[in-house]
């Protein structure tokens, strides 16, 4: 009777330890999340602020007079309708490419074929080599190729990645065989097998490879900055770069154009992070 | 004809992805080994009759030059200081939000994992901003706090530090999201059998937790000292290398004799030592791993 009292006392003990332990941490991730959302909070209230506001030696959170006039400026002064455009172009060619590596994976997934593995050890290989070893060598290839300071000159390096293709592999492995050899059976053609069953099934890894792939599109600034001679051809990224060399002392301006670069992806982000983050444990970087 | 088919199809399936990485990975390593034994520049570009072999010209002279020298000292810079502090640092978040109950614990892992989606560039210029020695909001904060102003980007030694800090930001997240599919896969019945004897939350952490991480913080440090050997992006918008060459990494270094001075057989030699030690670096982390892994 007595140590059932004592269990008790101490069981209802536990439980408040452990509650107070509970919001120390969640107290502890909130600071740290404040921290680190404050470069974001701080870029986007800048953005709306005057310039005089911006440069005002005594800064202020909030906008004391709001103005959309950055953008406006980034739009009708600098061209950002142009850059815009350009990065779009370099998303939708990004997905072509997602398309080609998901083609690959299925390919070393579900078929056998002579100088299979060699080929495929030769793609993850490529996994090791650093950009700063291939970009000069790249950008020669694609000079002889008549290819600089073009379009296809910034997508074509990037369209196909290996990592893209394990992953693909990895989980398309998965489908089992009497699923395609039903198919076709019934007569469809490979690509329609492909097509209709195989990628499909294979939404989940889709979804986010689309995902990382939009954002890596969207933040694409190295290839375009070597490549693109000619400002018609910059990117966001590329002409933000710009901007910051030719308006350094203008912060509202620059601001604008970073809120005009992240905000989107932010947005984008929060819609699909439970795939993005799940997708890492499917992906089994475990 | 049916069995030529099927005989041809994943050659039509791997075909693109074969062609463009073969043409666009494989083949340039060996286009940087032999133009590392040129001086091709501009002019190389332009009529190749003018590029002559120089041997191992280019390599004898890049490591006696003094900037390449300082870029290899920068860059150790940033791996010894900025490798530990990302696994500290993302595998302590991930504990912590590990730990959490609540539906809010969720939440966290969106705000932390936010930075590393950004864009370098709008990153950086943001940075900028806050850094500002006069209308930055840092020293700002530091002024209320009654403490002197710190010269983020304009002393040698704090510029580094200043862009560790700004990568360490977009670093976390992913490698707090490593870390915590590493510990949902820890089964729970290990700590159920710890606390029955008696273990408390730190032992649980130091006889458990840690060591069956072992292998996502291997993983965790070779992609992360990777990529700070490779660190480019944030000197070069933030700093562009200053102030004297503080900040140049080896990364800038080969781009600017590429890109800026079109030397490049130089920039070449200069990527292919950096290449090496790479492969190098990575090899040793292996061999410590799998000694690790006797005991």
């Amino acid at each position: 009777m007595k140590s059932s009292a004592i269990s008790k006392q101490s069981l209802s003990s536990n439980v408040k330890q452990e509650k107070t332990q509970q919001w120390v941490v969640g107290i502890i991730l909130a600071i740290g999340g404040i921290l680190v959302s404050l470069p974001f909070v701080w870029m986007i209230l800048s953005a709306f602020k005057p310039e005089s506001e911006v440069m005002a030696l005594t800064p202020t959170l909030f906008p004391q007079e709001w103005t959309i006039g950055n953008f406006h400026n980034l739009f009708v002064n600098m061209n950002f309708g142009l850059y815009l455009k350009n990065t779009i172009i370099v998303v939708l060619w990004s997905f072509v490419g997602l398309f080609l590596n998901a083609m690959a994976g299925y390919a070393f997934a579900k078929f056998e074929f002579k100088g299979r593995n060699q080929l495929f050890f030769m793609v993850l290989a490529t996994m090791m080599i650093p950009g700063q070893v291939t970009m000069i060598p790249v950008y020669l290839i694609l000079n002889q190729m008549q290819l600089a300071n073009t379009m296809a000159g910034i997508v074509l390096p990037g369209l196909v990645g290996a990592f893209g293709i394990f992953l693909f592999r990895q989980f398309m492995t998965t489908i089992p065989d009497e699923l395609l050899e039903a198919a076709r059976l019934d007569g469809a053609s490979e690509l329609r097998v492909f097509w209709q069953i195989v990628l499909p099934m294979t939404k989940p890894i889709l979804a986010v490879q689309g995902i990382l792939t939009f954002i890596a599109g969207w933040n694409s600034f190295l290839w375009p900055l070597i490549i693109a001679n000619d400002e018609s051809l910059y990117t966001l990224s590329v002409g933000l770069q710009l901007l910051k060399g030719q308006y350094g002392g203008n912060f509202a301006l620059q601001m604008a154009g970073s809120t005009f670069m992240v905000v989107p992806i932010v947005i984008i982000f929060i819609i699909f992070q439970k795939h993005i983050i799940d997708g890492y444990t499917i992906s089994g970087m475990k | 004809m049916k069995s030529f088919l099927a005989n041809k199809t994943p050659y039509f399936f791997i075909a693109p992805a074969i062609i463009l990485l073969s043409l666009f990975s494989i083949l340039p390593i060996f286009v940087a080994l032999f133009i590392s034994f040129t001086d091709l520049d501009l002019v190389g570009i332009a009529d190749w009759s003018s590029i002559s072999f120089v041997g191992l010209e280019n390599y004898k002279e890049v490591v006696s030059d003094p900037i390449f020298v300082k870029s290899i000292l920068n860059t150790l810079f940033y791996v010894v200081i900025g490798v530990p502090l990302v696994i500290i640092l993302s595998l302590a978040i991930a504990l912590l939000i590990n730990f959490g109950k609540a539906r809010i614990f969720k939440a966290f892992r969106v705000v932390f994992y936010m930075p590393s989606i950004t864009n370098v560039v709008a990153v950086a210029v943001v940075w900028s901003y806050l850094y500002n020695p006069h209308l930055g909001l840092f020293n700002h904060i530091l002024n209320l706090l009654n403490l002197p102003d710190v010269p983020w980007l304009q002393d040698p030694i704090m510029a580094k530090i200043s862009l560790i800090l700004l990568a360490l930001w977009r670093a976390i997240g992913l490698n707090m999201i490593i870390f915590l599919a590493a510990l949902q896969g820890i089964p729970k019945t290990y700590y159920e059998a710890a606390q029955l004897d008696g273990a408390n939350n730190w032992k649980q952490l130091t006889k458990i937790t840690i060591p069956l991480l072992r292998y996502a913080i291997f993983f965790v440090s070779i992609t992360t000292m990777i990529g700070w050997l490779q660190f480019f992006e944030e000197p070069f918008v933030m700093t562009n290398g200053g102030p004297l060459d503080s900040t140049t990494s080896v990364a800038l270094f080969i781009y600017r004799n590429g890109f800026q001075f079109s030397n490049f057989g130089y920039a070449a030699a200069g990527s292919f030592i950096l290449f090496i030690a790479i492969i190098i670096i990575t090899l040793i982390q292996f061999k410590i791993q799998n000694k690790q892994q006797d005991y």
